[in-house]
């Protein structure tokens, strides 16, 4: 059942850094001192309830939303100072985020394997279009595929450029169980042998314990938990991840070592 | 500028325009029936005027550089519309892609749908109504270049807009070439505004254009120095469109508009 968690980084150098992000809407704190790395060949788990800041700290790392205040270094160049340089060493898939349907498999994979300056592009897609099984789709509009195939497509494209560093917003939610395992093997060798380092929110224990290294527990915009997500659960008593969430989730400041 | 990163933007409007027919129709349809409309027009102003002034290049070929305006204009904002109606600029915005060649891809598009529908008025206006463009001599080259830049720059603050507002405010953009065109007099001479109205016409570069074009079919010959003046005020509404888009981008960026652009708002 367990995959690849069980692989320890093998490097300890950070395709991420993260420094003290600060964000605010209003009155509402969304991220308040987020600071943590994602090493190279690390998967790392970002958990937490609803609202309580994933997606926008996932949106400051893309460059898509200014921090109030923090840097973000993704593979050591700042993504302040240098936008284009450092988000050419990232990508992306989120259940959020489904490329045009309006154009096919093979010319979405086409434009964005242009934006992020591939070499050997042709090549590149034919490779993807078979790892992601979409050869068959190659000529379909995305937005006649399946959910599930629209989601190998998201994949297919945050892969085009072998990024240093992956992030990934619930890239399983609309998979069936089979492909889901599929995904998170391919995921997992992808930083184990591909050498990038994977930043995975996602809302399925079950998963998040298969493939992660270390889990970073958010509350109101805050890091509150951080650790192996196989020995964690029991250092604060609870049984399983998902207890640990929930509890996380209802009352943070309520949890004790024990 | 990474030239390869605004040919994706180019291709990806190529390939949907080339995919659709809903998309390649407009670029035609638009153009005939507004030859048509005005070329029969002009042909009956023609047999019932008295004068011998000669209505086909004076409002037809008016028309048909406004026409050419307006392509331009909506050559923009339909390729940044595509972005809009697909929910795409999560995934386009978090790619190594500039703003500054973003816009290029936008305006290179627009270049290209553009010139298709100008060609089509050009020979259909020539064609069935005789238009030729050699009444305007070699001028008709900054004539058109000054409404090309134009088009650009309200092509350019009309995504602006978009980008700001939401994907309803699209209709702010639409009427906006039907709100210039009284101010800078496609169909008749500035001198028949009212004071007011022609304080805004000197401001639009336009009104330059259609009142040389007037003037080059009275009397052969037209004053030069305000087609410049008409060139540089084109040059800078393109400059101020640009830092306006980049200004509203650095909003957008900051507030979360991008990130969560369906929502119109995040105040």
């Amino acid at each position: 059942m367990n995959q690849t968690a069980e692989l320890k980084p093998a490097s300890a150098i950070s395709v991420l850094a993260a420094r003290g992000l600060q964000k605010r809407y209003g009155a509402v704190v969304a991220a308040d001192d987020v600071s943590f790395n994602v090493g190279r060949q690390e998967i790392v788990g970002l958990l937490g309830p609803n609202g309580a800041g994933k997606t926008t700290i996932i949106s400051m790392l893309l460059g898509v939303l200014t921090p109030d205040a923090g840097t973000i270094t993704i593979d050591g160049i700042d993504l302040a100072a240098q936008r284009s340089q450092a988000l050419q060493h990232a990508n992306f898939a989120a259940v959020y985020a489904p490329l045009p349907g309006n154009l096919t498999v093979i010319q979405n994979l086409r434009i964005f394997g242009m934006l992020y300056g591939i070499k050997n592009l042709s090549a590149r897609i034919d490779d993807l279009l078979i790892q992601y099984d979409l050869t068959k789709f190659c000529k379909s509009k995305c937005g006649v595929l399946s959910s599930g195939e629209q989601t190998r497509v998201s994949l297919a494209k945050a892969m085009l450029n072998k990024p240093d560093l992956l992030l990934l917003d619930e890239p399983t939610a609309s998979l069936d169980p089979a492909v889901a395992r599929d995904i998170r093997r391919q995921m997992s060798d992808f930083a184990t042998y591909g050498g990038g380092g994977v930043l995975w929110a996602s809302h399925n224990m079950t998963e998040v314990v298969d493939v992660c290294h270390r889990v970073l527990f958010l509350s109101h915009g805050k890091i509150v938990l951080e650790g192996n997500p196989k020995t964690l659960p029991e250092e604060y008593g609870k049984r399983n991840l998902e207890e640990l969430f929930i509890a996380v989730a209802r009352e943070p400041l309520a949890l004790e070592l024990v | 500028m990474n030239f390869r990163r605004t040919y994706a933007i180019v291709l990806r409007h190529f390939y949907l325009i080339r995919g659709s027919i809903a998309r390649v129709m407009p670029l035609f349809i638009w153009v005939v029936v507004d030859i048509i409309l005005w070329g029969f027009l002009t042909r009956y102003l023609n047999s019932v005027s008295a004068s011998s002034l000669n209505f086909v290049p004076m409002l037809l070929g008016a028309v048909l550089l406004w026409d050419f305006f307006m392509r331009v204009m909506q050559g923009v904002t339909m390729a940044f519309f595509e972005d809009v109606w697909a929910r795409n600029f999560l995934n386009i915005f978090a790619t190594p892609l500039t703003i500054a060649e973003y816009l290029s891809g936008l305006v290179i598009s627009s270049i290209a749908t553009s010139m298709i529908g100008l060609v089509f008025m050009l020979v259909l206006a020539m064609l069935v109504f005789g238009l030729s463009f050699a009444a305007y001599g070699l001028l008709i080259i900054p004539f058109m270049l000054v409404l090309f830049m134009f088009g650009i720059a309200m092509g350019i603050f009309g995504c602006a807009i978009v980008l700001r507002f939401g994907p309803a405010s699209e209709w702010f953009i639409w009427p906006i070439p039907a709100l210039v065109s009284p101010f800078v007099g496609v169909l008749y001479p500035l001198a028949v505004l009212p004071g007011w109205m022609r304080y805004i016409s000197y401001l639009l570069p336009p009104s330059y254009v259609f009142e040389g074009m007037r003037s080059i079919l009275a009397t052969g010959n037209m004053d030069v120095t305000t087609l410049w003046w008409g060139l540089s005020l084109a040059v800078l509404y393109v400059v101020l469109a640009c830092c306006f888009f980049t200004g509203i981008y650095h909003y957008a960026v900051r507030t979360g508009l991008i990130a969560r652009y369906s929502s119109e708002s995040v105040s």
